[in-house]
């Protein structure tokens, strides 16, 4: 075990952790805390009730899912955009590169009334899934859309740097030891970016979980199918059940954190049989 | 394997990095590309490592045509300068990984791949290092590791580039004493590159002088050293003294505008005026560094130092002091007149 307190030529180690407490304790844990005593007041009972409710369980599971999905398909294809940024030079890298930071800045009710209007049934890009009968908009299917779209920029800007790092003689000396591509990516590049990829990942299934604004516009908020955790919880703040609305938030909370703490695990493992 | 190396041509935008290069190598033969930075030689290696294709031109190893032939499928050995070991491989995967991609088919067993690997680490003298990973290994280690993991596919040809340039100066000359040693062991066709000319005429077979994408010189050390072909290769490789022949006209000839190089151990210092080409001169600093005294004289009417190389035998016989007042004549001279190079032997 590392000592508490260990010695660093470094002062000020008292100050820095007094304030790294306060500041967490007054950004994070207060409000937190609040979180779970409101939900006391339901008493096991009542949050039981809540949490086990068929429309909660299923907005739950609609959540989790898209927002699992969604972070998935952007490992995918954000790993493919870092890997341009990174590796190829061509007219207009920097704007695309600016870009790639536009899902932070848009307000997100505008990212999802757009995309709820490009893939509507009648819209630019859902007409064509209309013809084959594929339906995007108002269906967990445009969840995931809007959730892919907000969670880009945090693979993208994770893996980007790690990518930079590997240098292409690496490549090159793989190559002319006889790998091909496939065998080069698999056994060097990936392994590799793959502590980066599973931040990347994290932050953007993290974000997706907790995404609000985008997600009302285009999901159709048909309870049971569509409708999300955090519409919910503003549902039930609606109808002024305060105690309601901070119990999902509870199990959402509880959920994510699971799933936060596994993957810094699978991380750590990683880390230590790997890259040193 | 041989290689031939036939009107190569590469362009990187508007700047021309390989012009016209024509080379032979000998199979097993080890060569040095010798160069200042920028003079073409490291893409000269990649071109022929398949890393970087050429413009136009010919390469052929034993014969045959290897252009088309991606860097995978060309059976060459690359070092890098700052090894690109997989950081995430143990020393011994990184040395087995060239066996490991191979097709199905070719794959050594698990069993033949251990034991290659352990031989090849021995053959480094590194094999108590298997299970680190690169970051717990010194540069030198690291250098040799990339080496075994080059070798591991039996390449016929070895490429190095610029293989000792990340080391310091101690690790540098052990090193390279070690590469020439493992190449008459194992005679695969090896070219390397380098900067630094010591590291060249020491380890080479052959030198091959190269400045701004043209092949000045081919040639074994001694020749390089002895009979430079052209005042690059003169300038580039050990010290030298110039002399214009509008200063200097009886040491040039009558060749109007020209240039006279000679090295500091090939001036004769005297006393006495020998005959009428000994040039007057002051001594400036005499200075003993080891086993040679450098000694510095500057003529009359010039603020330009001519360094001389006495050894220190030889020093002891005449001594000089600061302000003594000697001639010096050329023992070798050679001049460049419009390209052309002449010999004069002022005997």
């Amino acid at each position: 075990m590392a000592q508490f307190k260990a010695h660093s030529v470094l002062p000020g180690f008292n100050l820095a952790l007094g304030y790294t407490l306060l500041y967490l304790s007054l950004i994070v844990l207060v409000p937190l805390s609040a979180l779970f005593f409101k939900t006391a007041t339901l008493g096991w009972g009542g949050f039981w009730e809540v949490a086990t409710s068929d429309r909660v369980l299923s907005a739950l599971r609609v959540t989790f899912v898209t927002s699992f999905a969604a972070a998935l398909v952007n490992v995918v294809f954000g790993l493919i955009v870092a890997w341009v940024l990174v590796r190829y030079r061509f007219f207009g890298k920097r704007v695309v590169d600016a870009l790639v930071d536009l899902p932070f800045a848009l307000p997100t009710a505008v990212a999802g009334i757009t995309l709820a209007t490009l893939y509507a049934p009648n819209g630019w890009i859902g007409q064509y899934f209309a013809a084959q009968d594929i339906k995007i908009a108002y269906t967990p299917l445009g969840i995931v859309v809007a959730l892919t779209f907000i969670g880009l920029p945090f693979v993208v800007r994770t893996v980007q740097p790690v990518l930079e790092d590997v240098e292409a003689e690496v490549e090159e000396a793989a190559a002319s030891l006889g790998a091909g591509r496939w065998a080069v990516f698999r056994r060097v590049i990936f392994p590799a970016l793959y502590p980066a990829l599973l931040t990347g990942f994290a932050l953007a299934f993290a974000r997706a979980i907790g995404e609000y604004g985008s997600v009302i516009f285009i999901a159709g908020n048909m309870p049971y199918i569509s409708e999300i955790a955090p519409l919910l919880i503003v549902a039930k703040l609606e109808q002024y059940d305060y105690a309601g609305a901070t119990a999902i938030a509870v199990l959402m909370l509880l959920i994510s954190f699971g799933f936060l703490l596994t993957i810094n695990a699978l991380q750590w493992w990683t880390s230590r049989r790997g890259v040193r | 394997m041989s290689i031939t190396i036939e009107h190569l041509n590469k362009q990187f935008g508007s700047y021309r990095a390989l012009n016209d290069i024509n080379l032979e190598v000998n199979s097993g033969e080890l060569i040095a590309l010798l160069g200042p930075s920028g003079c073409g030689k490291t893409s000269l290696l990649r071109i022929i490592g398949g890393l970087d294709v050429a413009d136009s031109g010919s390469l052929l190893f034993h014969g045959e045509d290897v252009q088309q032939r991606d860097a995978r499928e060309r059976n060459v050995g690359f070092v890098f300068q700052h090894y690109a070991l997989f950081r995430h491989m143990t020393v011994f995967e990184n040395v087995a990984f060239g066996l490991r991609v191979k097709p199905k088919k070719q794959r050594p067993s698990d069993a033949e791949i251990k034991r290659r690997v352990l031989e090849l680490l021995s053959l480094v003298q590194l094999d108590w290092l298997a299970d680190r990973y690169p970051a717990q290994l010194s540069g030198g280690q690291r250098q040799r590791i990339a080496l075994a993991r080059a070798l591991a596919v039996e390449p016929k040809i070895l490429l190095l580039d610029e293989p000792f340039g990340a080391l310091d100066a101690q690790v540098r000359k052990e090193l390279r004493r070690w590469l020439r040693r493992l190449h008459d062991e194992l005679h695969i066709t090896s070219i390397f590159v380098t900067h630094d000319q010591e590291e060249a005429l020491e380890v080479a077979d052959r030198v091959v002088v190269m400045n701004k994408g043209v092949i000045e010189q081919v040639g074994t050390p001694d020749e390089i050293y002895a009979t430079p072909a052209s005042p690059f290769v003169y300038q580039f490789i050990g010290n030298v003294n110039l002399f214009h022949s509008r200063d200097h006209a009886p040491w040039t000839g009558q060749h109007g505008d020209a240039v006279a190089y000679t090295r500091p151990h090939d001036i004769d210092i005297s006393p006495i005026q020998q005959d009428a080409t000994a040039l007057p001169v002051e001594v400036k600093l005499v200075r003993a560094i080891g086993s040679v005294v450098r000694v510095e004289v500057a003529t009359q009417n010039s603020s330009e130092l001519i360094e001389i190389e006495l050894s220190r035998e030889r020093f002891e016989l005449a001594p000089l002091a600061n302000g003594d007042k000697v001639f010096i004549r050329p023992r070798q001279i050679r001049v460049f007149a419009t390209g052309v190079p002449h010999e004069l032997s002022a005997a």
